[in-house]
This record gives structure tokens, sequence and C-alpha cells, in this order.
């Protein structure tokens, strides 16, 4: 974990070295979702609401997968830009040194502009919070925070399978940009004003329907059934993330250097 | 054959070479059509006879933009020309016997005619035979499909000039990032590729009518479902032309101006 923060802190200094073009680009992170929040806004403005949700209550759904997005984009960056080390041939350098394979490809790249679009995504959940006549209890508090994590841990969980897919490709593969970007554009609305497929896709298969929608029910005391179960419904991400990085270990075992 | 079509050539028959990242994107593409019209349907259950725009026309709305995503999207663009200009290898290209205008904006349309052709088939394939109420509706008629075809084409030719304007103030700031992302971020918002312009509050919407952005987006689509009456599209593409005639001028201009002051970068 310590090495963890030093590969941070130290492409944290390097990043800052052109100021100005990272705070333009963390000016741009953050307008990017803005559009898109205020795209939402408008829709409920003309139609009112959605079936069953009101503006903040998708708000609040908006702001948990955009946070937990942007976060994984700022700190998962290594796994996302993988193919470059496989490309590259680099990969075969981070084999040789005493340290797992995970930390070191974490380590290998951040992208600390994501900042704009956290900073984004606070402010909608801000906005979410303040406009929800919601008794904010500790447990309601707690579930909020394991909601992020539990995002954070789903869309790593994609971000590691798709590297691990450039083990035999190694080129990335763009069709994983359908369950990153397209995961979070999906997700950014409940769940359950989709078609059932996508719904069951999306909650079996991926579960951002657990990190989202399912305790999204209980802090707004819709559920029914035992509340401790919609609480703990985030941590199933981990149960996408651990076959995840199994099947990464297996993809490091097969690999076979590009040789450049 | 003059030098600004052979390139267009050229470029277009690069372009094609990248099937398999075409491939993921018209996957892509189906995905986010389909997620988005899901969204819209369920908007739709609730108040949506008074919209508007009907679900239908919003339908073929979401697909037009999907098919024609390269064709139509300003978030894309040339890394090449900018490394030009910041690069420095721009001093090559001015060497060359032509006017740097047309050679640049017949490489910028190329670009995004080879990425359309390869994935606007296919989509459309697909998504004409969805079932209800995801499927493409066909145009009203066929001077609606005819005009369509003529605003998008313009349309393209408008995306291309808005582009140029972005690559010629690199000139001046040396480095994209700002300058493209502001225009990017903001145009897409007012093309009506994030939510269609109709259905944007009416204080937004007379923002979006004085930008060129809509024309490129908004106005071809809406052309197509019939939104846009006959009469009314034949105004508009004049309309189109005026934009597209002020901002080639515009941008002739400008680059005559930076290329003059111009310091050639690195050696």
């Amino acid at each position: 974990m310590r090495l963890y923060f030093k590969y941070m802190s130290i492409l944290f200094k390097s990043q800052l070295q052109y100021r100005t073009s990272f705070w333009l680009l963390c000016a741009g992170q953050f307008f990017v979702p803005f559009t898109v929040f205020a795209g939402i806004y408008f829709l409920f403005e003309r139609f009112g609401k959605l079936p069953g949700w009101t503006f903040h209550e998708a708000a609040l759904c908006f702001g948990v997968i955009h946070m937990a997005f942007s976060v994984s984009e700022c700190f998962v960056r290594g796994f996302d830009a993988f193919s470059n080390l496989i490309v590259r041939g680099d990969f075969d350098r981070l084999l040789v040194r005493p340290r797992g394979t995970v930390i070191q490809v974490l380590g290998s790249n951040f992208e600390f502009t994501r900042f704009g679009r956290m900073l984004q995504s606070a402010v909608v959940l801000g906005i979410a919070v303040s406009g929800l006549s919601v008794q904010w209890t500790p447990a309601k508090i707690i579930t909020l925070i394991l909601m992020i994590f539990g995002g954070v841990a789903v869309f790593s969980g994609i971000y590691i399978l798709a590297a691990t897919f450039c083990f035999w490709t190694v080129q990335a593969l763009e069709v994983a940009n359908i369950f990153t970007d397209g995961g979070r554009e999906m997700a950014q609305y409940p769940l359950d004003i989709y078609a059932k497929w996508v719904t069951r896709f999306f909650t079996f298969i991926i579960p951002f329907g657990a990190v989202s929608y399912l305790p999204l029910l209980y802090i707004l005391d819709r559920t029914d059934g035992p509340d401790l179960l919609y609480m703990a419904m985030p941590l199933a991400s981990l149960l996408f993330l651990l076959p995840c990085l199994a099947v990464w270990r297996i993809g490091v075992r097969r690999y076979r250097s590009t040789g450049s | 054959m003059n030098a600004p079509l052979s390139l267009l050539k050229m470029r277009f028959l690069t372009g094609l070479q990248y099937r398999a990242a075409a491939a993921a994107g018209i996957l892509t593409q189906l995905f986010f059509g389909l997620i988005f019209i899901m969204v819209y349907v369920a908007f739709y259950t609730h108040n949506g006879a008074a919209q508007p725009m009907s679900l239908k026309e919003v339908v073929a709305y979401v697909w037009l933009q999907q098919m024609f995503f390269a064709l139509i999207v300003l978030w894309q663009f040339d890394v090449e020309l900018f490394e030009l200009i910041t690069g420095g290898n721009i001093a090559y290209e001015l060497c060359r016997p032509w006017r740097l205008y047309p050679i640049w904006y017949a490489k910028l349309l190329a670009a995004r005619l080879s990425s359309a052709s390869l994935r606007c088939l296919p989509v459309a394939l697909v998504v004409f035979i969805l079932p209800e109420p995801y499927r493409m509706p066909l145009p009203t008629s066929p001077a609606a499909f005819l005009l369509f075809t003529l605003a998008l084409l313009s349309g393209l030719l408008l995306v291309a000039a808005i582009s140029m304007l972005v690559y010629i103030s690199v000139f001046w700031t040396m480095s994209p990032v700002g300058s493209v992302l502001m225009i990017a971020v903001a145009g897409e918002f007012f093309a009506g590729m994030i939510v269609p312009v109709p259905l944007m509050p009416g204080w937004m919407q007379t923002i979006a009518g004085l930008l060129p952005f809509r024309w490129t987006v908004d106005f071809p689509f809406r052309v197509y479902t019939g939104h846009i009456g006959v009469r009314e599209a034949l105004a508009g593409i004049g309309i189109q032309m005026i934009w597209l005639a002020a901002l080639a001028a515009a941008g002739e201009w400008l680059m005559g101006r930076a290329l003059r002051r111009v310091v050639v970068q690195g050696g």
C-alpha cells in the first residue's frame, strides 16, 4: 500500500508540471458531465418526473455513479490504459520486479484531471441530498458511502477484465467501452426504468444495480424485506471484482511478450 | 484531379482500414441508442402527449444520432493537425504549393466520411427491424428524405468549418486542450446531441437558435421525421449555406492572419 501512494505522489507531481494544461483539463472534466446533468434537469423540468422517481432521487443515483466512475478513472487508470504497457513491451519490466503485478499496474498511471469530474459529482450529490426529505441516519450515510465504493469496485472490475483480454489481443478492446461508458450512462438513471433484460444483466452479471438501485431503495425508505440486505448490497460488487482479479492471474500466467 | 480532392480520396481509403474499430463502434452505438430510447420511453409514459415532439420522432432522432455519429459529432479531432501546429511541422506544410484551408478542410471531411460510411449502414440495417418501440421509423415522405440528405450533407460541411476554427485557434493558444474541450462541450449541447433541441426549455432554445451548432444535428434530423415541414426545410438549408459561407470566410481570413505571424515551434 505504501508503494501505491509513492507511485501516486510521483505521478501527481509529474502531471502538475504542465500546470495550465492540468487545470484546463480539470475544468473540462467538470463540464463534460455537467451538460449531461443539465440535460437530465431539462427533461425532468419538461416531463415532471420519471415513473416512480423525482428529480432529486434520480440526481442521487447520477451523483453516486458518476462519483464512482471518476474515482475509478483516476485511480485505476493503469488498467484502463493497460494495452499501452503490453504494446510497448513494458509489462516485462513489471514482471521482473519483486512486487505484485496488480499493484504495479495500478501505479503505472493516474489521471488526476478527473478531480474536476469528482467535484462535479460532489456538487450533484449535494444538490440531491439537500433536495431530498430523507432522515439521514448514520446507517444511511454508511450505505451511501458503500454505494460509491461498490461502484468503484464494479468499474475497476470491468477495467481489469478488459485489460486481461489484452494478453490475448494485444490491442485494447473497444467493446469494453459499452460496459464502462455505457454502464455509466445507463446506471446514472434508476435501473428499473429500463427493459427487463437490461435490468437483469446489469444486476446479476455486472452488478450496477446492486450498487445503485437496490441500496437507493433503502435510503429512500422503499424497501420491502430486511433493510440489512439492501444496505449490504454494494458488497456484492466484491463478488464481481474477485473473479476479475482471478482471471487477471490466469492472464498473467499466459502472457507472452510482444518482444519489442 | 486537383489536390484537395485526391487528398480526400486518400484519407477516405486510410480510414476504411480500421474495420475492427468500426465493428466495436457499431455495437457501442446500438447499445447507447437502446439505452437512450429506454430513458425517453420512461419519460414519455408520464405526461408524454403534451410534448412538442412525439416519442416516435425522438426515437428517429436518437437513431439518426447513432447512425451518423462520426459525421456530425464535434468531439472528433485530428491529432495530427494539432501536432503540425504545436510541433513545428507546419513549416513543411507551408512549403507546399497549395492553400492550406481547403487542404485541411478536405482532410477533415474525409476522416468523417470514411468512419461514418463504415458504421452507418450496419446500424441502419439493425435499427429498421428492431421491435417496437425501438424501431426506427421511415421518413414521412420521399421529399422529406431528399431534403434530409441535403440538410445532413450541408450539416457535415458546416461541422467541418466549425472544427477548422478550432484548429486555427490553436495557432494562438498553442495548446489544443482548452479551446477544443470548451467548444466541443458547448457545441454538442447546443447541437441537440444530449437533449433534442425542441425538448429544451424556451430560453435555451433561443440561445441554440442563435448559434450555428443546431443546424448540424437538430435541423437535419427533424427534417427526416417531418417535424420540420418541406417549405421550412428549404429555408433552413438556405440558412445553413449562409452559416457555412460565413464560417468558412472567417476561417480563411483568420488562418491567413495566423500564418502571417506564425512562429515555427521546435527544431
